[in-house]
């Protein structure tokens, strides 16, 4: 039977839905895009490891399930080895004939506290010892599920639950970690950003990382209303004014090769995307400027990179 | 034809995974345990044994490897000791919680601090609860057929619980025994092939893993406890099919001239073999004492425990292991097993063997001895220990 699709110009997308209707995700949720474009893009041969967090508890209540595809969680942390126990798995009951050979896409899904702190040692091992899976992190920049905690992908400046801005303090005092840098210096064939604002070019790359032999990274920043401190139907907006300052950029990593996906010829000015966010309103003029400054420096490096090493 | 060979009891266990043809080792190394990884490791590099041996980062890791495995329907083992076991320590619960039938070897190791990589129970102790079925070895025989014989019961339908065989760090795991190596026709008659029920395939999507809002998540405990509880029928009818084809039969509560023996010692693991030792010579003096030992520590055997202990006067229970604040946690077991029986021995309990401290036949005529006295005279230490300084 053909497959339903909708065209979007040149883009075919299937009808169908993985991620059902009926979670419990908060409204205007980037991560429950992201999550649901991502699965169009993988198809229904497909099995998910996701790490706790606000995507599992908001998809599987038991004795609910918001799942079309397998699905599986165990823990927090170790959502990437996991999967690699799944693709050790399938591979020798494949190779001793106990299962039908077929490929099937094996992804694992945790958010960027699972990712960046509890869960780096184990997405490390797990891309070092070359599993063939796609790692996907849905950073919305704090522990949400529990109420705004940092972690080490908040940006600097950003105000948490436990690294507050106060009196003394702007909240956040280090800067985001580069989880695409980390895992491209595993030598890995593929590692890229995404944004559900940009949802044909997310699906690509999901795709992509699904399909190369080997891990493939995707980091996909998930703008979140309730922990950013936005208005609801901003998603989408935060998300693109996210990529057009340059504070996230959009770039892919394949085999040590870095291309830009979207590169506009003059950046937005970093107020526009910290203004409307309620966790920066503490910020002054001038460190608005000091993290502008950081913005250009790491843009700047990047399209250097980006011209040095073209893809 | 079975062959006898000289083995340590890793590689007795090694021998028995090879056999049971299993799909995927995760291991991380640890002393005393690096032997049953590397044996592995050398069969799958030789083309022996025909699996996926994942060299994970950790022992977290490893569990969660196996995790993912089992959750697609491969046969999937493990081993670990000591702060490894302690290390994975979240993962083990989710195991047996998700009802993955992994079979592990924990080569028993102290906890630090002071570091210390020799034998005591201290890591079996802290995962008494952890919901899989336990066993404990006394020989490097035993190694071998219950590691066999756990991948039978953990896999049965009926059951799909993991299975944790424990054996003591270097006493077992780098001493060489004689142990019998059965036919793999003999094991392919004892042991099925793996299906699992419920593997992850996109034919027919299934969760696994869901989280439990309180309204369900006591009926999920209590429904794993009940089927654990149930387990049991299968843990005997796997030592009976065991013994009908190989010949050697096991039981939950292992019995030793227990005959109308007034005072029992019980042990577990290898130091039972010691014990023996003692309870020969004082036999022989026409002292009226006998020996058992825990084999199947979960689920606890209450029936045959309180069979074997019948009439018996003085039960002394020896601890390689200090629940701190209480005591000996076996003995805590072993009488609360036995309070509501109307007549019951006297329990005591002697702590010893702690971080590989030697155990010597003097040491177990000691704790048979002072057992007996502090049964009829009482104790007024806070401890009672054996071959401690101090």
């Amino acid at each position: 039977m053909q497959e339903k699709v909708i065209t979007f110009g040149r883009n075919l997308v299937t009808t169908k839905e993985f991620l059902a209707e009926g979670h419990n995700f908060c409204t205007g949720c980037g991560e429950a895009l992201a999550i649901r474009l991502a699965c169009k893009a993988l198809g229904e041969n497909t099995i998910i490891n996701m790490a706790t967090g606000c995507d599992e508890v908001c998809t599987t209540p038991l004795p609910v399930t918001s799942w079309r595809v397998p699905w599986l969680h165990t823990l927090f942390e170790n959502a990437a080895t996991t999967i690699s126990g799944v693709e050790a798995g399938l591979k020798i009951m494949m190779k001793k004939g106990k299962i039908p050979e077929r490929d099937i896409h094996l992804v694992a899904m945790g958010g960027d506290g699972a990712t960046s702190d509890i869960g780096l040692q184990f997405l490390s091992g797990a891309i070092e010892r070359g599993h063939n899976f796609l790692y996907i992190c849905l950073d919305n920049e704090a522990y949400m599920n529990t109420g705004v905690q940092r972690s080490s992908a908040t940006p600097y400046g950003a105000s948490t639950t436990t690294a507050p801005a106060g009196k003394v303090s702007i909240g956040q005092t280090s800067w985001k970690k580069n989880m695409v840098e980390i895992c491209a210096a595993h030598d890995i064939p593929y590692a890229a950003t995404a944004c559900p604002s940009y949802r044909f070019d997310l699906m690509k790359k999901v795709k992509k990382g699904a399909e190369i032999k080997g891990p493939a990274y995707v980091h996909i920043l998930c703008p979140c209303p309730t922990g950013w401190r936005f208005p609801t139907n901003m998603t989408i907006e935060m998300g693109r004014l996210a990529v057009q300052t340059g504070i996230f950029p959009l770039y892919e990593v394949e085999n040590g090769h870095y291309r830009l996906n979207a590169d506009p010829p003059k950046l937005k000015r970093l107020e526009e995307y910290l203004k409307p966010q309620g966790r920066y309103r503490h910020l002054t003029d001038e460190e608005i400027e000091r993290i502008q400054q950081r913005v250009n420096e790491k843009y700047a490096k990047l399209k250097e990179k980006a011209a040095a090493f073209p893809l | 034809m079975s062959r006898r060979v000289a083995l340590e009891a890793s590689h007795a266990a090694a021998e028995a995974v090879k056999m049971a043809d299993v799909d995927v080792i995760a291991a991380y190394p640890i002393t005393p345990q690096t032997h049953v990884p590397e044996r592995l490791a050398e069969m799958v590099a030789n083309g022996e044994l025909n699996a996926a041996y994942i060299p994970v980062e950790s022992e977290h890791a490893a569990m969660s490897a196996c995790l993912g495995s089992s959750a697609v329907g491969a046969r999937t083992f493990t081993t670990t000791a000591g702060q490894g076991l302690e290390l994975m320590h979240e993962a083990v619960y989710v195991a047996s919680s998700m009802r993955y039938p992994i079979v592990m070897v924990i080569c028993n190791r102290a906890l630090s601090a002071p570091l210390s990589v020799w034998g005591d129970h201290s890591d079996a102790m802290a995962v008494r609860d952890t919901g899989w079925i336990q066993v404990f070895c006394e020989n490097n025989q035993e190694a071998f057929d219950l590691v066999l014989w756990g991948f039978r019961v953990g896999e049965d339908p009926k059951v799909l619980f993991p299975v944790m065989v424990h054996f003591d760090g270097f006493t077992l795991s780098h001493v060489i025994e004689p142990v019998i190596l059965p036919e793999q026709s003999e094991v392919d008659r004892f042991l099925p092939k793996f299906q699992y029920p419920f593997a992850l395939n996109p034919d027919k999507p299934m969760t696994h893993g869901a989280f439990g809002p309180p309204e369900i998540y006591s009926e999920t405990k209590i429904a794993q406890e009940v089927a654990f509880r149930k387990s049991k029928e299968v843990i005997l009818q796997g030592w009976k099919e065991f013994g009908d084809i190989f010949g050697r039969y096991y039981s939950p509560v292992a019995q030793y001239k227990t005959e109308g023996a007034k005072t029992l010692l019980l042990t577990m693991g290898s130091l039972g073999a010691t014990a023996k030792i003692v309870i020969d010579a004082k036999r022989e003096k026409g002292e009226s004492v006998g020996h058992v030992n825990l084999c199947l520590w979960r689920p606890f055997p209450f029936e045959e425990f309180r069979q074997a202990v019948k009439g018996v006067e003085t039960l002394i229970v020896f601890d390689r292991c200090i629940s701190s604040g209480m005591g000996g946690p076996v003995l805590s077991e072993v009488k609360s097993a036995l309070y509501d029986e109307e007549r019951k021995p006297k329990i005591v309990g002697i702590i010893g063997g702690l971080g590989g401290r030697d155990m010597s036949v003097k040491d177990f005529e000691y704790v048979i001895d002072r057992g007996r006295e502090i049964a009829e005279k009482g104790s007024d230490k806070m401890l009672e220990t054996v071959g401690i300084r101090g």
